[in-house]
């Protein structure tokens, strides 16, 4: 897959493919996430934001973060979807149009949302604005090489964060539990 | 390959043609031959029957017969379906099940994409297939696919985990998520300085076989794990509404699916297209040689596969769940403990 975005051998700062390729995909997460919103059916809102969900691994292909690409394949579309999926379908799965869908605070997820984007895109414009992407080659294709990068910094730089994380995870799954187990 | 051969270069648009149509046919025939082999006659002679006989010598042209009969049937569907959803449930599953063969190697150079990261891209497209199964149940506006739709779901992310766990232990022995470097891994290694058949994983990750075979007996959904499409009481599952050329891209994807995790299971545990280094074959010999080594390998395993399908009665709901949770993913995560220690260790 990363092959397909392999066509120029040279460094080259703007290359046309990848940057073709990601405004396609942007305008249809685009077209999806508000879909996600804005569709009539629970069932069809899941499967927008799946698409959402797999343009953004597709983003990271591109970015050629190739392992976390798989893991939002298989955390995201294979787990998180399946589960919002098989919640709707065992409590009811509507066919057809369902009108009581319609949040009467829309208007308030429209002001955060535009919070929501205006602090991230500062917050990044400001932090990279210097920075150059480069996309063309792929560098080390068919090797460990990025998988073996990423390991080291999530284990040997930023160790402790990790595993402040995992133990939130923990405490968030056991509270799940105690919460799911009434007895 | 030759002098001839290696000095024409193509293009990689040609490249990937070539490619593309050659694991396709070699996709659909080895998946035709399965069935042939498997369902149509070492089920009936397990049976004590005969099988299909009449469509060519042995009924070896009985597949053919069967896929221009559900070619020409109508296709229908509920009155009620989500059409739109309805018809594109089987191609999410279909695609799901052809992206899986791109990263299987079957020779030196035989591979559409060598991906650094293979075994997991494996994993991660192989369970986008769940999703259509849950669009097929609800599109089709029918209880029994409704349910068949939420068993298939339940089972396939319960044994989802053993899966990718058990794989994590040949991932640790080997060093590497790409599927050839596993393959040269147990071509070129040694057991206790002994190198004369290399080191098949199944020697010493022989749990993570089990594990995984059980893991993707439960993932194709054949008996003893077939609560999702369990005939006496679902009448077909999340199937029960498709005909025609829609049930044909279910059945294609079933056994096409089947072939690619028997290969996967060929590729991680038992040296893929590679024969052991201290042989000495050559790598033009590979060329020949490793295409028809992994499909061999490839059929015998999902002739295991049938081999308990038509053996073993089926799980119960609860007894499938338990097995799952309760068995095979704690044995998953003791055999990556022990793994990791004697890695380390030796």
């Amino acid at each position: 897959m990363t092959g397909l975005f392999a066509a120029a051998p040279s460094a080259v700062s703007f290359d046309t493919p990848a940057n073709i390729a990601f405004a396609v995909i942007a305008v249809v997460m685009v077209i999806a996430a508000v879909r996600v919103v804005t569709t009539r059916n629970v069932v069809h809102a899941a499967l927008w934001l799946m698409i959402v969900l797999g343009g953004n691994g597709l983003l990271y292909l591109l970015l050629q973060a190739e392992f976390v690409a798989m893991t939002q394949f298989l955390v995201y579309l294979g787990a998180i979807v399946v589960l919002f999926l098989f919640g709707i379908m065992l409590t009811r799965a509507p066919l057809g149009r369902s009108d009581d869908l319609d949040n009467d605070q829309r208007w308030m997820g429209v002001a955060v949302s535009l919070i929501l984007l205006v602090v991230i895109g500062y917050s990044l414009i400001k932090t990279y604005s210097d920075d150059k992407l480069t996309f063309g080659a792929v560098r080390n294709a068919g090797t460990n090489a990025q998988t073996q990068d990423l390991a080291t910094s999530i284990f040997v730089d930023y160790l402790v964060p990790f595993e402040v994380v995992s133990v939130l995870l923990l405490a968030a799954l056991i509270g799940a539990i105690v919460l799911a187990r009434r007895d | 390959m030759t002098g001839v051969l290696s000095a024409i270069e193509l293009a990689y648009w040609q490249q990937t043609t070539i490619r593309l149509l050659a694991g396709l046919v070699a996709v659909l025939l080895l998946t035709g031959g399965v069935v042939y082999l498997y369902l149509f006659k070492f089920v009936s002679f397990m049976q004590s029957r005969l099988g299909p006989m009449e469509a060519g010598p042995y009924g070896s042209l009985q597949l053919l017969a069967e896929v221009g009969k559900w070619i020409q049937k109508e296709d229908i569907s509920t009155k009620d379906a989500d059409k739109f959803i309805f018809g594109l449930a089987p191609a999410v599953v279909l695609v799901s099940t052809f992206l899986m063969f791109v990263v299987i190697p079957a020779g030196p150079n035989a591979v559409m994409a060598d991906l650094g990261t293979g075994i997991y891209y494996v994993l991660a497209i192989s369970s986008l297939s769940v999703i259509g199964i849950l669009m097929a149940g609800w599109a089709s506006a029918n209880k029994y696919a409704l349910m068949g739709a939420l068993r298939a779901g339940g089972q396939l992310i319960a044994y989802e985990l053993p899966l990718v766990l058990g794989v994590l232990g040949v991932v640790i022995q080997a060093g590497s998520l790409n599927l050839q470097d596993i393959v040269y891994a147990q071509s070129n290694g040694e057991i206790f300085g002994i190198s004369a058949i290399g080191n098949p994983y199944i020697l010493t990750q022989f749990v993570a076989f089990a594990i995984f075979m059980i893991a993707v007996q439960a993932e194709l959904t054949q008996t003893p794990f077939d609560m999702p499409i369990a005939e006496s009481e679902l009448v077909a599952g999340y199937q029960v509404e498709y005909s025609g050329i829609r049930f044909l891209v279910y059945f294609i994807a079933e056994f096409a699916t089947a072939v690619g995790f028997a290969a996967i299971a060929s590729t991680l545990f038992l040296g893929g297209w590679a024969l052991p280094a201290s042989w000495g074959f050559s790598d033009t010999a590979m060329h020949v040689i490793g295409p028809i080594n992994v499909s061999i390998k490839a059929v015998f395993l999902v002739g295991v596969v049938f081999w308990v399908r038509f053996t073993f009665p089926r799980f119960r709901e609860d007894q499938l769940q338990r097995l799952a949770w309760k068995g095979l993913i704690p044995l998953a995560l003791a055999n990556i403990v022990v793994t990791a220690i004697l890695k380390v260790v030796f």
